[in-house]
């Protein structure tokens, strides 16, 4: 694509065989565990998200075993305090030591820099601190584990948190440490941002992908300190008693829900703006159109991470929260649905009349469109005021959640290794076993979520151990769901470890994207491109045939 | 240079402002308390002492500005000045830790430590726990507070230590000039702790 | 582009320091001069009462201080506008979880049987006891929660962690 870079060398080397790649550039574990090469820590983040992903996921599947029955004796397998601390770990893994990390820390830490035209991102060194930050915090959260678990639910309430038993604070601190390592991570994209565009790369020059871990980066530098600060507040709760947040001693606990909300509301748009992030790459490059109102979806996303931060007392109606208070907030919260409506509009639309191609991330990203759709609209459900008395901490929730967090943001991350795959390890996987692992993906998700929707609109309450026996066959189903979805993500995964034994015969350019990171060798070089790159031409521009493209090359 | 010298100060100015929140988030639970309980946060801040609390103002203030001069003298390569009011600076937060550190002794030995240290006041007084609460903040601001001057001047040692080598000239002064960012956000806290614990209560 | 923006500023700015060298150093010494005498007017106001306005008095004086530390000391005047954005978000973004909660407690109503005022209207001093009375003698839950359909969904409290047992916060709220 010599018509997007001009450099004098562009293409030139590419034909005679491949450089040294960044994988091969130095040798050794400690050439890894001091690396301030940004693609190696997207590496090792990808893999520490793999692997944390599975301890996540027996967690849930754990959690799915044990409500296969609704009526436990005393003898069950796994007893009801178990079982709070399964829910507990299962949620807190996944949210902070998966979800947060998995599209920024992974493949944002690996793409954006390439994506800019950048040699590296702004703060290299900082970046390698980060990782290890994180590698202390994941370590404090196993600590916990191992020393006996945590039952509080992900969400640390008071006063359950501050009087149960059990390693709350280190938890809560664990928690604390990895929010400065995605706070760091987030400085560093928006100072890479800033500073490190190519020349002739304007604002609205940037790839979709970058104005969305932008924002992303934008509400993880404004929000995480707040709940980092409420869950040290929490821990010396529990040290001394210091009754901030406890009733009885002249604090507030609902304070303490008002605090983490602050934060975790927009926090759930740290976890669903990457997945977007990524489904606004793949959808134009799979559709081989321009994308569709680009700069409203660019918009879309700072708007997104503003209107977040107005909304989060819609996680409190029921709390004693006043009735003015909540009516707000329920208004607001349906302001927010308005910017995502508008990204699924423009997707679709960058569809309408494309030149599809249901390659494997394509696949991931159209179920994204089905369940994300599903997940916010249910959202809507919870955000009107009165039909949330009924569904507040309901299955209901639950499954809401999971469709904008699982179906959104986790299928987009599987969408994204699949698109990826051949930039970050230079091979391509067998396509017929990853297009099994996706539509297995779906179709257990929704066997394992809508069961749920329908429980929980019947009144089924989350976080309970023994439920009535006209539940069960939701139940049933819903642990059936959860063991389709398993087969489908442990056949992606092996698919993808299985590619790695092949030579390494990735195209610079499998997808003929449009984006800078296709226009270097795969995998990239130490220093990502031989010259700087200077672009002359919008993203997702399919307007020039890709053959003359290919000629040029 | 100037670009990394650019994006240097702007990733600064990010984390300055995880730190404002850090305790911003303090502030708002201080104020929401505050209005739940104004006569005991009244009564209750009549134990601190607002001469101390001045002293370690004046204190504060004049380093910052030190500060400022240090990293001025940096930005015109003059190595001596620069290293003296780094000194000065650096004697200035430990003046401030000093009378922080008598400050807490002499309150920890009256039983004003909140929760459940706090035995100041009997339990069964009304007035007890607005005045715990209190405390409860007014220790984990300004202790989260001294911990940032102490980390300050680890920073500031190290800095000192870097300049006596010659490291910094008007070409290349970066890390005296984040440095001193901190330092002056660290006093501008300061600036809204010093009224609200110690003369509003 | 940006960058070019922003980099005639700090060549100016530093410019100046090289051929004045003289003139960092008296509009330090002013803007301390200026911060002193400011503490004096917080300290000497607080000994005068001016009841509920002390607090915004106080507020207001340390805000003209912080932005003359960080207009001259941090150099905001003549750095990049973005800078400036940062620190004033941040206030904003303070301001708003204030307002907000501001706006819920202010507004509770006790909604248990023997109340329907605004728990703010009760009077400040007896706000805080009212509250410990109400904890330790559990009023119900206010009627409206009990409407829930389904079976089994007793506990409307949000996101209770365990299934059941666990302290509630105070139902006044
Ligand atoms: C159209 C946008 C959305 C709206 C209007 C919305 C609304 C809501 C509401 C009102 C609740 C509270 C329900 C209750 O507890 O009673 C809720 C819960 C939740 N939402 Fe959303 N939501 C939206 C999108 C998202 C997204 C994109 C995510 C994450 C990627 C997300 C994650 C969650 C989570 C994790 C909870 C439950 C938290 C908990 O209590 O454990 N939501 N949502
Ligand atoms: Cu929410």
């Amino acid at each position: 694509m010599a018509d997007i870079l001009t450099s004098p060398h562009a293409g030139a080397d590419v034909h005679h065989g491949k450089e040294i790649d960044y994988i091969e550039a130095k040798k050794g574990i400690w050439s890894w565990m001091s690396t301030v090469d940004h693609k190696r820590l997207g590496l090792m983040y990808f893999w520490a998200v793999v692997a944390n992903f599975i301890v996540g996921g027996i967690f849930a599947l754990l959690v799915r075993i044990t409500l296969l029955t609704g009526n436990h004796g005393d003898n069950y397998f796994i007893n009801a305090e178990t079982y709070n601390r399964f829910f507990t770990l299962h949620g807190i893994v996944m949210v902070f030591l998966v979800i947060i990390p998995s599209v920024p820390a992974a493949l944002g830490n690996f793409v954006l820099p390439l994506m800019l035209g950048a040699k590296d991102v702004a703060f290299p060194r900082m970046n390698l601190a980060s990782f290890w930050i994180y590698i202390v915090g994941w370590t404090m959260a196993i600590t916990a584990i191992c020393l006996g678990m945590v039952d509080t639910g992900w969400t640390f309430y008071t006063p359950y948190s501050s009087t149960t038993n059990g390693p709350v604070s280190l938890m809560a601190l664990a928690a604390f440490t990895l929010g400065f390592s995605s706070i760091f991570t987030g400085i560093n994209f928006i100072a890479t941002v800033h500073k490190l565009r190519a020349p002739g790369m304007g604002w609205f020059d940037m790839p979709l992908f970058v104005w969305s871990i932008y924002s992303t980066s934008l509400i993880q530098v404004l929000a995480t300190p707040v709940v980092g600060i409420t869950l040290v507040l929490l821990t010396i709760e529990r040290a001394w008693g210091i009754g901030v947040f406890d009733a009885s001693k002249g604090g507030d606990p609902v304070l303490f829900q008002h605090f983490f909300w602050f934060y975790s509301h927009p926090a759930v748009y740290i976890m669903i703006l990457p997945g977007m992030a990524i489904i606004s790459e793949i959808i134009p490059t799979f559709s081989a159109k321009t994308m569709f109102g680009y700069k409203a979806v660019a918009y879309s996303s700072v708007a997104i991470a503003l209107i977040g931060f107005l909304v989060w007392g819609h996680h409190m109606f029921p709390s004693g929260q006043s009735q003015l208070a909540s009516l707000v907030f329920s208004f607001l919260t349906f302001l927010v649905a308005i910017p995502s409506g508008i990204k699924v509009f423009n997707w679709l639309a960058t569809m309408w009349r494309g030149n599809i191609a249901m390659d494997t991330p394509m696949v991931w990203a159209v179920s994204f469109l089905l369940l994300f759709t599903i997940g916010g609209l249910t959202g809507i459900f919870l955000g009107s005021l009165s039909t949330d008395i009924h569904l507040h901490d309901t299955y209901f929730v639950v499954a809401h959640f999971h469709y904008v967090m699982m179906g959104g943001t986790i299928t987009a991350f599987l969408g994204g290794v699949h698109y990826w795959w051949p930039k970050m390890f230079g091979r391509m996987y067998n396509e017929g076993p990853a297009k099994i692992a996706a539509y297995l993906y779906f179709i257990g998700f929704n066997v394992l979520f809508l069961s749920q929707f329908v429980m929980g609109s019947n009144g089924m309450p989350r976080r309970y151990y023994n439920y009535l026996p006209e539940f069960q066959p939701w139940h049933i189903a819903s642990t059936v769901g959860s063991w389709i979805i398993a087969a489908g993500l442990f056949l992606a995964l092996g698919n993808l470890l299985a590619s790695l034994r092949k030579p390494k015969d990735a195209p610079d350019n499998p997808w003929k994207g449009t984006t800078l990171e296709w226009q270097t060798q795969s995998p990239p070089i130490e220093h990502n491109f031989h010259d700087q790159p200077v672009l002359h031409r919008a993203p997702y521009d399919y307007r020039t045939p890709v053959s003359v493209d290919r000629e040029i090359h | 240079m100037q670009q990394q010298f650019d994006a240097s100060k702007l990733g600064m100015w990010l984390f300055l402002a995880t730190e404002i929140l850090l305790f911003g988030v303090l502030f708002v639970g201080f104020g929401l308390s505050q209005g739940r309980w104004p006569e005991e946060f009244k009564q209750a801040h009549h134990h601190l002492d607002r001469v101390l609390g001045a002293f370690n103002t004046v204190v504060l203030l004049f380093s910052s500005f030190t500060m400022v001069m240090a990293v001025n003298s940096a930005s015109r390569s003059k190595r001596k000045a620069t290293i003296n009011y780094l000194i000065v600076t650096i004697l200035c937060a430990i003046a401030f830790l000093v009378v922080k550190y008598f400050e807490y002794s002499h309150k920890i030995h009256e039983g004003l430590l909140p929760g459940q240290y706090f035995t100041y006041l009997a339990s069964t007084d009304p007035m007890a726990k607005g005045n715990s609460v209190f405390f409860g903040f007014y220790f984990m601001m300004t202790g989260l507070h001294g911990f940032h001057i102490f980390a300050g001047v680890v920073v500031l040692c190290l800095l000192l230590k870097e300049t006596i080598k010659g490291k910094y000239n008007a070409a290349y002064y970066t890390p005296v000039d984040l440095v001193g960012l901190y330092w002056h956000i660290v006093d501008l806290i300061w600036i809204y702790l010093f009224p609200l614990l110690y003369l509003i209560g | 582009m940006q960058a070019t923006h922003h980099d005639s500023h700090h060549h100016q700015h530093h410019g100046e320091h090289a051929h004045h060298p003289h003139d960092g150093f008296k509009q330090y010494l002013a803007v301390l001069g200026a911060l002193l005498v400011l503490t004096m007017i917080t300290v000497g106001a607080s000994y005068l009462d001016f009841g509920a306005a002390n607090i915004v008095i106080a507020v207001l004086i340390a805000t003209v201080k912080a932005s003359l530390v960080a207009l001259f000391f941090m150099h905001l005047k003549d750095d990049n506008p973005v800078n400036a954005m940062i620190l004033v978000s941040c206030f904003l973004f303070l301001g708003l979880l204030l307002t907000f909660c501001l706006l819920d407690i202010d507004t509770r109503v006790d909604e248990s049987p023997t109340g329907k005022t605004p728990i703010s209207a009760q009077g400040p001093p007896s706000l805080g006891r009212e509250q410990t009375s109400t904890d330790a003698a559990p009023k119900p839950r206010p009627g409206w929660i009990d409407t829930h359909g389904g079976g089994g969904h007793g506990d409307g409290s949000s996101a209770a962690p365990a299934p059941a047992g666990q302290p509630q916060h105070a139902p006044a709220h």
